[in-house]
């Protein structure tokens, strides 16, 4: 008897020698026309580099020096925005959460709901503290809004899914005993996503924190119009200094959150 | 004498009010400087200087729409050169911090910090770096984008790589496969699904972030809404907000179809 | 000579378990060795210190006359390719199709070039194919494994065991997850082609009656010690009291 063969077969048309010509071809194709519209500019490059070597080191930490008070000033705000912002934003979050899951929301309350956590993850941090600054002036206020804003979008999203993904027959066992929605929801929802809206709140916090050293450059405080000079300045090592100690907060916020869960949850 | 009962005991209670006491001196603490802060004289005019802006961006300039073609395609090419070079520099990194497929121990720590580094910066302040080396321009974009991205999706993978079923790398180990062989063919094919959800999940984040990333000089839509605002051109900069709030729906929209169809894969 | 002989074999784990307290056992090729024994006996460690998934702490392994303690890297990769091993959770790929399962079985001998683009040598191909219709899944070639019934994918291991062309074949209870019809199907396969094969086989089994019917020959470990070794006729009922501890139970 012939000795057999066997080729894997194809699990679609992608899988077939044509289909991978296809994509190869396409994504040739496509990366020809998005680097085109790069535009690299080289002379730009080289000068952005010579920059950096021209200006010394020696100036440079005398600048730290000078920022350091500044720097931490504006980290201390950053940290103080995202811990304010945080709850402030879960608070407004949570009715919104519970209107916008299908299971336990009517149907005006889920589309307005929803149509709430939408807007605002529509739009980008920046944008909002923008139209924010605009209306309550420079400051951390408008920081602590924005990101109070933005929370309520991320939270309310992830907390509604949470109960649309909890167990029904507990709430049905609530209200078999005759209790009304509040108390439905006291005892046969929050139990069962409390862990959930602890993760979930630990989560975005750390999300804010790194928020909150951004939109400072639209004037909304915090450590971002700080950053932003030492980098139109080529203050490097001031630049470094500042990236070093975001890494560090943000490290030292993780390793705190990784202690509540194993402690709270 | 009568029995009461109680829903937790001692220690739980003792804990659970020192969590809420450090909660509260937490909030106190970061509000003192928030409220040092903020001129609070702007706060009344808030809500008229809210319908001022809100006058002055409708009806939104849709003249300029054909204008803001090329910068929305600009836009989604950050986000897809952006995510593309970070899956390139993503992929090795994840083999070496995930603790079942990493070479050597300081490799995976190196590979951790090189992680919790670009994941701990926002994409808007790698932004400036890149601005300040290769000048303002859609690759400054790119390059912050896919610097952020790295950290994000590289973590997501090697959490993937670890939770694999250990069994059939165990059995391709016992019957004397390279190493490079047990991984292709026991550990690729247990995380190409997820690893494929996380590629679509961070593009649609990035097409979010590369839609404003300009106003910090990255190139597309972002670049034309910091002019319009700098020159008080509202109307404008309205359609440019309507045109990211609908990408934003629509690459969300895109990515949730795309992952659902790799979920079932 | 013997194709795999142990000697004064020990295992301690790293929490202090001693799992092996001198396991002396030598095995002729052609032989069926059902290694029986209450839960915790050592079974799965003897049997994976022959391949060196465990590590043994003291003694030595001599497969073919080769040592296999004290091989490492290439040596042990070749060494291991000529051991076949079966699973009690079957340790499929769920996600590739049976037929790239049962080719992993051929992976030693391919290139990792060639073994990534599925061109395996032709012998190899057809062999698999040969395989596959003896344990009776030619209809499922090119399905996924994780679409298949839990004894249809205990064959899918047993034909990718096989596709190795091992010197010896160990089975870690390969029965353990199914019931007991398919258990029996499952075993009557495994014996048919072993035997047509003269394999030299060692398997775990926790079903006495199973490992009488299957087995040419029968070893009792107990606490990490043989206690019994001989062919199922000598499993009375005083040696079934030194390896369980207990009386066989009626039925
Ligand atoms: N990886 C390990 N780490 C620590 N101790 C282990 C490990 N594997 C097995 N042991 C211990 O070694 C002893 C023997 O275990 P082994 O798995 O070899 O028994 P077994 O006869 O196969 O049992 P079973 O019939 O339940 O599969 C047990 O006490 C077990 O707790
Ligand atoms: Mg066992």
């Amino acid at each position: 008897m012939a000795t057999r063969t066997w080729q894997r077969p194809s699990k679609g048309w992608w899988d077939r020698p044509a289909g991978r010509w296809a994509i190869g071809i396409t994504i040739v194709v496509y990366l020809v026309i998005a680097l085109q519209a790069i535009d690299i500019n080289f002379a730009r490059i080289a000068r952005g580099w010579a920059r950096l070597f021209e200006v010394g080191v020696g100036t440079q930490t005398e600048v730290v020096g000078q920022k350091i008070g500044e720097i931490l000033r504006g980290l201390g705000e950053s940290l103080a925005m995202a811990v304010i912002a945080t709850p402030l934003g879960i608070l407004l979050a949570i009715p919104i959460g519970f209107g916008a899951a299908h299971n336990v929301s009517t149907k005006w309350v889920y589309y307005i709901c929803r149509s709430i956590t939408v807007l605002s993850r529509g739009f980008h941090e920046i944008v909002i503290a923008i139209l924010l600054v605009k209306m309550v002036g420079f400051g951390p206020l408008a920081g602590v809004l924005t990101l109070a804003i933005a929370t309520v979008g991320f939270y309310g999203k992830l907390f509604a899914e949470a109960i649309e993904e909890s167990d029904g027959s507990v709430r049905e066992a609530v209200q078999a005993s005759g209790a009304g929605w509040l108390q439905q929801m006291v005892f046969g929802i929050i139990p069962q996503v409390k862990p959930r809206m602890i993760g979930l709140g630990l989560y975005r916090l750390d999300i804010n924190v790194r928020e909150s050293t951004v939109i400072g450059v639209v004037g909304a405080g915090g450590i971002g119009a700080t950053l932003e000079t030492t980098f139109d300045r080529y203050e490097y090592v001031a630049s470094a200094v500042i990236l070093a100690l975001i890494i560090g907060l943000v490290f030292a916020l993780e390793a705190g959150a990784g202690w509540i869960r194993r402690r709270y949850l | 004498m009568m029995k009461t009962w109680q829903k937790r005991n001692r220690g739980e209670a003792i804990r659970s009010w020192i969590g809420w006491m450090i909660f509260i001196i937490a909030l106190s603490a970061a509000w003192a400087p928030i409220a040092r802060e903020t001129q609070w004289e702007f706060l009344p005019t808030a809500p008229r200087e809210g319908i001022d802006l809100l006058s002055r961006m409708f009806p939104p300039k849709w003249s300029i729409f054909p204008t803001l073609l090329k910068p929305l395609m600009d836009t989604i090419h950050i986000a897809t050169l952006g995510t593309g070079l970070a899956v390139v520099l993503a992929f090795p990194l994840c083999w070496l911090a995930a603790g079942n497929t990493t070479p050597h121990k300081s490799l995976r720590y190196l590979a951790l910090f090189i992680i919790a580094s670009s994941r701990s910066i926002s994409s808007f302040i790698w932004a400036f770096v890149f601005v300040m080396i290769v000048g303002p321009g859609m690759l400054a974009g790119i390059l912050a984008i896919a610097v952020r991205s790295v950290g994000f999706m590289a973590k997501l993978s090697y959490e993937a790589i670890e939770e694999i079923a250990p069994e059939p790398v165990e059995a391709l180990e016992a019957m004397g496969a390279s190493r490079a062989q047990v991984r292709a063919f026991s550990i690729l094919p247990q995380v190409v699904p997820a690893m494929l959800g996380i590629c679509v999940f961070r593009w649609d984040i990035n097409v979010r972030e590369s839609a404003v990333i300009g106003y910090v000089g990255g190139g597309g839509l972002g670049l034309l809404l910091n002019s319009a605002i700098n020159a008080l051109y509202w109307r404008e900069a309205c359609l440019i907000l309507l045109l990211v709030f609908a990408l934003v729906l629509i690459s969300e929209a895109v990515s949730a179809k795309l992952r659902a169809r790799i979920a079932e894969w | 000579m013997p194709i795999l002989k142990i000697t004064g074999l020990e295992k301690k784990y790293a929490t202090g378990d001693l799992a092996l307290r001198g396991v002396d056992l030598s095995i002729d090729a052609g032989e069926i060795v059902a290694i029986i024994g209450p839960s915790g006996a050592g079974k799965s460690s003897l049997i994976r210190c022959v391949n060196r998934l465990v590590e043994p702490t003291a003694g030595s392994i001599e497969i073919d006359g080769i040592d296999v303690v004290s091989l490492s890297g290439s040596q042990l990769r070749e060494q291991r390719s000529r051991i076949g091993m079966i699973f009690q959770s079957f340790a499929l790929v769920d996600r590739l199709s049976v037929m790239e399962n049962v080719l992993c079985g051929a992976l030693s001998r391919t290139g990792f070039w060639a073994s990534w683009f599925r061109k395996f040598a032709e012998g190899d191909v057809d062999r698999a194919l040969t395989l596959l219709e003896k344990v009776g899944l030619s209809d499922h070639v090119n399905k996924r494994a994780d679409a298949l019934s839990g004894g249809q994918r205990q064959r899918v291991g047993i034909a990718r065991a096989l596709l190795q062309k091992p010197l010896l074949l160990l089975a870690d209870e390969p029965t353990a997850s199914l019931d007991p019809k398919t258990s029996k199907e499952v075993m009557t396969i495994l014996r048919e082609l072993v035997t047509e094969e003269g394999l030299t086989t060692i398997v775990n089994l926790h079903d006495v009656p199973l490992a009488k019917a299957c087995a040419t020959r029968i070893v009792g470990l107990s606490a990490g010690k043989v206690v019994f070794d001989g062919p199922p006729s000598e499993l009375t009922e005083a040696v079934w009291e030194t390896i369980y501890g207990e009386p066989e139970m009626a039925g």
